[in-house]
């Protein structure tokens, strides 16, 4: 069954356009793949001659909240997780993402936009992993 | 400016995620949730994602160096391997428990919870032992 009340097509599509910006600006302008865990495991792994522009573009990502508030208030979230669940979900992304070279911005949306089977496959397991994990939790443990 | 590049890259990231709903987790549950309240808008953050991207990948394909003169670097990796998938099982698993990925965890990071902060720790440990592993 589709939430229609939740369903925000406008804001989701427009966010979306500019994730594709940004990550068409980091390829184009700089020959970089914007993959958030590739940039934030290869920063933990090394300090290197990639590691001052992988820096700075995290900086920016954490900086968007602040410029954000600027204009408008922020979003409000809602977060059902627990401290608990939090973390064990925190070392399964984290293990996880590292383990297969890619996440939502790597494989999800770079690795599709190359036309690479490899992010394919990888995508359809994230995504196939997700929805059987929030059925579990929320239909078969509730 | 490559830095200015790279900082401008991020931050526009940074607000797309934000605009779009990706870094409030009940969101991100609600997409993930097609047998009970389906919400299909992060399918549209994907698509507009995908929109821009093919163009600019297709593009950056073409060409041997970017246009500040880096080298392009594009994955040559193709292999679809157990490493592959059974990591990303584990990120699935993950990011379904709590409904945050990397990109909109690093983007909440300065917001009014402290739940972003608790998961983006666990995840750069996870990261770290992920690295001491292989």
């Amino acid at each position: 069954m589709i939430a229609w009340a939740n369903f925000t097509p406008v804001p989701a599509f427009v966010g979306g356009l500019l994730i594709g910006v940004a990550a068409a600006m980091l390829i184009l302008l700089n020959g970089r793949i914007a993959g958030v865990s590739g940039i934030l495991g290869r920063l933990l792994q090394s300090w290197g001659k990639e590691s001052a522009w992988s820096v700075v573009f995290v900086l920016g990502l954490v900086l968007a909240p602040w410029f954000y508030s600027l204009a408008a208030p922020l979003p409000e979230a809602q977060i059902e997780a627990g401290h608990a669940r939090l973390i064990i979900a925190g070392l399964l992304v984290g293990i996880g993402t590292r383990l297969a070279s890619g996440c939502t911005s790597g494989h999800g949306v770079c690795g599709l936009s190359r036309l690479s089977l490899r992010s394919l496959a990888a995508t359809i397991t994230f995504m196939l992993a997700g929805i059987v994990t929030v059925s579990v939790v929320r239909h078969l443990l509730a | 400016m490559r830095l200015l590049t790279a900082f401008v890259s991020g931050l526009i990231f940074g607000l797309g995620l934000i605009i779009s709903g990706m870094t409030n987790p009940a969101k991100v549950i609600g997409f993930l949730d097609i047998f009970g309240h389906w919400d299909p808008s992060l399918g549209l953050v994907m698509g507009g994602a995908i929109l821009v991207g093919v163009f600019a990948f297709t593009y950056a394909k073409s060409r041997k160096t970017s246009l500040l003169g880096n080298t392009m670097q594009l994955p040559t990796n193709s292999t679809i391997d157990k490493k592959l998938l059974g990591g990303s099982l584990l990120f699935g698993i993950g990011w379904g428990l709590a409904g945050y990925c990397p990109g909109p965890a690093i983007a909440s990071l300065l917001s009014d919870y402290t739940q972003p902060l608790i998961f983006t720790t666990a995840m750069l440990g996870g990261m770290w032992i992920s690295s001491k592993l292989s």
